[in-house]
């Protein structure tokens, strides 16, 4: 075992997946030589040289692109769209190509691509590096949906990711990169060496995909959340008194469905949590599916908590964001409804 | 056998790396004067080879030479100095006040002051520009207040967007400065519809373009050229190759095309290369791309050739992808001492005025910043109302917006 930051871990999985199959290449905006802006591509050009791991031009739709038609020809690409805000000009690519290529050609090509990106606020990114576009993905048939939120899970979903047969959006919540972030911005940064999930084994391992962990145990209330929220959510737990039981859906698309309907069973009430705006978030969808299947057993309405129907501002981060306090009062109108 | 080998991939390198000797050496610089100014109303398949040379004027004695020369008066240079310097005052001051926590985010323009400073004074009033994060110059030598600008670093309660965009996206319609994306080459095809619109509508204003080496190689950029050329749309199309996007090289960008401006020899674009550093030559060649414009003879392609001499922002180290020595050995020069070796020489400026400038230049930078800074920085004094968040996404607030701020507690 070995004490990594989330870059580290999700370096790790590349790596270790590059090593162990010369069909995995790596590539994107300064991912070669410099190793990525936030520094996860880091050594692997020097180490499996520059035809495994190189520059791309500044065109997404060219990376992403060109990932389909490596893929098709038997390569297994795992590449990097600098901030999930980039992936607009690509959004053609994954949604109309990427996801419905063994559709459409009954099986005869596959897309075996990951496509990284680092999403979410927290580091006063403005409206073009900080959103979470999430929800533009799970309701695209065909692509899997992935936000870990830790270090050992990064690296094991990001494994199982890179050998999946189909096209996989892996979301990196950049705000969890060098510590789990529990939405306090004004207290001093935990590294993750200091967290349990920041130990993560140095060789191969796998995490399924689609299935959801429970972070916290808890009798009053089920928090479904994922990516840094999970962490929020557990802070909010704590400093409200309120027994949650918090799961961490790791997995957005498929969905561990099995996890949150036995919960949601036991707790009778459910609070839904995410950084992306309200409307039409993935939020909705877990709130339907929560009512459809555990309608008898509600003891009141379910409550979303997320980031505002608007851009994300830039002087107004932590008002936009929605840390502890909100969270926590979501728990307690749960509770009091 | 078989008679083909097997194949490699080709992945482009910079010629040095970090711990490198810098090396410019495959750079050809034509000498200043040398380059021919055709009319404006030329055949742009006469004129290919402009796309592979590069216009200069002034040259190493710090004459003004050849053709492009001879259109600035003294005023007009003396002028164009001090927006350069103004420039590079207030970036150091804004670098500096990121340092000291003051605004998250800040990106400079060193040694790319005349690109934008002297575009400017090439169009009228009313001309619109589609900028990136690195024509500032545009606003400094329109007279725009360096009080408002700072006021949108700092994110403050005065700032005229509100909190809610990256500090340097500034905009301003009266200034002729579309609003600034922090996503790369979407504006440049903007600047071609502008265009477009102004033509339909039988008005005399042109548009321009701004997009780095790097983001040509988006989609945004090729639609541009397409639309631009079948349109013949009255704009400006500039591209600043400052060779480097981040930490990537620009022949990543370029692939084999030679140079930038060659991109516009498909689509039948007059495509001129310019000395970025040379504030006579980019004031020369924006002059006579606008008049071409405004006359209705279509679009014109720019590359500047410069250096990015500082980070690409804040939060980038170049040492770790170039060498550090690098920009002293860039064989253009800086702007701002060829400028004001140019005026020496015409026997209108000094080395003792030079310096007496920059202390006032400073003082004045720094007074703006002491206004500034009485509205507040990011994390101090008055700040944006966190009501802004939700104001301004539509013209009138839809109902789920409004519960949504009254959630907020506004």
């Amino acid at each position: 075992m070995a004490r990594m930051t989330m870059i580290e871990a999700v370096r790790s999985a590349m790596d270790v997946s590059m090593g162990r199959d010369e069909d995995v290449v790596v590539f994107g905006e300064d991912v070669g030589y410099f190793g990525g802006v936030f520094r996860c591509t880091q050594g692997l050009q020097a180490k499996y040289g520059k035809t495994r791991c190189f520059d791309a031009p500044i065109s997404e739709s060219g990376i992403v692109g060109s990932a389909i038609g490596m893929a098709a020809y038997g390569l297994k690409p795992c590449v990097e769209i600098q901030f999930a805000d980039y992936m607009y000009p690509a959004y053609d690519q994954l949604t109309q190509e990427a996801a419905r290529i063994r559709y459409r050609s009954n099986g005869d090509f596959t897309c075996p691509i990951v496509v990284r990106m680092p999403t979410g606020g927290g580091i006063f990114g403005g409206q073009t590096h900080s959103q979470s576009p999430e929800a533009l993905f799970t309701h695209v048939c065909g692509l899997k949906v992935i936000v870990p939120s830790n270090p050992y899970d990064a690296k094991g979903l990001l494994i199982s990711a890179i050998e999946d047969p189909d096209p996989i959006i892996f979301l990196e919540p950049k705000r969890l990169y060098n510590g789990p972030f529990d939405g306090h911005h004004e207290r001093p940064v935990i590294p993750w060496s200091k967290h349990e999930l920041g130990e993560v084994p140095e060789g191969h391992y796998t995490i399924p995909i689609g299935k959801a962990e429970i972070r916290r145990k808890g009798s009053a209330v089920t928090v479904l959340a994922y990516g840094t929220m999970v962490h929020v959510a557990l802070a909010a737990a704590e400093e409200t008194g309120i027994d949650a039981e918090v799961i961490d859906l790791r997995s957005l698309l498929p969905l561990d469905l099995e996890t949150i309907v036995d919960s949601v069973t036991r707790t009778g009430r459910c609070v839904v949590v995410h950084e992306a705006t309200l409307t039409s978030g993935f939020g909705g969808e877990l709130v339907a599916l929560v009512q459809e299947h555990c309608f008898y057993h509600l003891e009141a309405p379910v409550v979303r908590v997320t980031g505002w129907d608007t851009p994300y501002p830039h002087a107004q981060e932590w008002d936009y964001f929605p840390g502890p306090a909100r969270v926590g009062r979501a728990l307690v109108e749960a509770m009091e409804a | 056998m078989d008679e083909f080998s097997r194949l490699s991939l080709h992945v482009p390198e910079p010629a040095v790396r970090p711990g490198d000797e810098p090396d410019f050496s495959t750079v050809r610089i034509p000498k200043a004067g040398t380059v021919p100014r055709p009319e404006i109303d030329v055949d742009p398949e006469t004129i290919r080879d402009l796309a592979f040379s590069i216009i200069r004027v002034l040259n190493r004695e710090g004459e003004a030479v050849g053709p492009w020369a001879g259109h600035l008066s003294d005023e007009e240079l003396l002028t164009g100095l001090r927006h350069m310097m103004m420039l590079r005052a207030f970036d150091a001051r804004m670098v500096m006040a990121q340092r000291q926590g003051k605004t998250s985010f800040y990106m400079q323009h060193l040694g790319e002051e005349a690109v934008s400073c002297a575009f400017r004074k090439a169009l009228r009033k009313g001309d619109m520009n589609f900028p990136t994060y690195r024509q500032a110059g545009l606003l400094i030598a329109d007279d725009y207040p360096m009080v408002e600008m700072m006021n949108q670093i700092f994110s403050n309660e005065s700032d005229p967007c509100h909190g809610r965009q990256l500090p340097v996206l500034y905009t301003s319609k009266e200034h002729g400065f579309f609003t600034i994306s922090g996503n790369l080459a979407t504006q440049f095809v903007q600047a071609v519809g502008w265009a477009m619109a102004s033509a339909i509508k039988r008005d005399t204003r042109v548009a321009a373009g701004w997009i780095g080496d790097g983001s040509t190689a988006e989609s945004d950029f090729h639609s541009a050229l397409v639309f631009a050329s079948t349109y013949k749309a009255p704009v400006i199309l500039n591209i600043v190759n400052n060779q480097w996007a981040i930490s990537t090289f620009q022949g990543i960008a370029r692939g084999g095309s030679g140079t930038f401006a060659a991109r516009g020899l498909g689509f039948g674009i007059p495509a001129l290369r310019v000395d970025g550093n040379d504030y006579l030559a980019v004031h020369a060649v924006a002059r006579w791309a606008a008049e071409r414009a405004r006359r209705n003879l279509g679009p014109t392609l720019i590359e500047y050739v410069t250096y990015r001499v500082g980070a690409h922002s804040t939060s980038d180290d170049p040492s770790a992808y170039r060498p550090k020595t690098e920009s002293e050995a860039w064989p253009l020069g800086d702007p701002v001492l060829r400028l004001k070796k140019h005026l020496i020489v015409r026997g209108v400026w000094s080395e003792e005025r030079h310096a007496q400038a920059e202390a006032e230049i400073m003082d004045e930078v720094i007074q703006a910043q002491k206004q500034a800074e009485s509205h507040g920085t990011l994390h101090a004094g008055g700040r944006p109302s966190v009501r802004d968040i939700f104001e301004g996404v539509y013209a009138l607030m839809p109902p789920h917006i409004r519960r949504q701020r009254q959630k907020a507690g506004y």
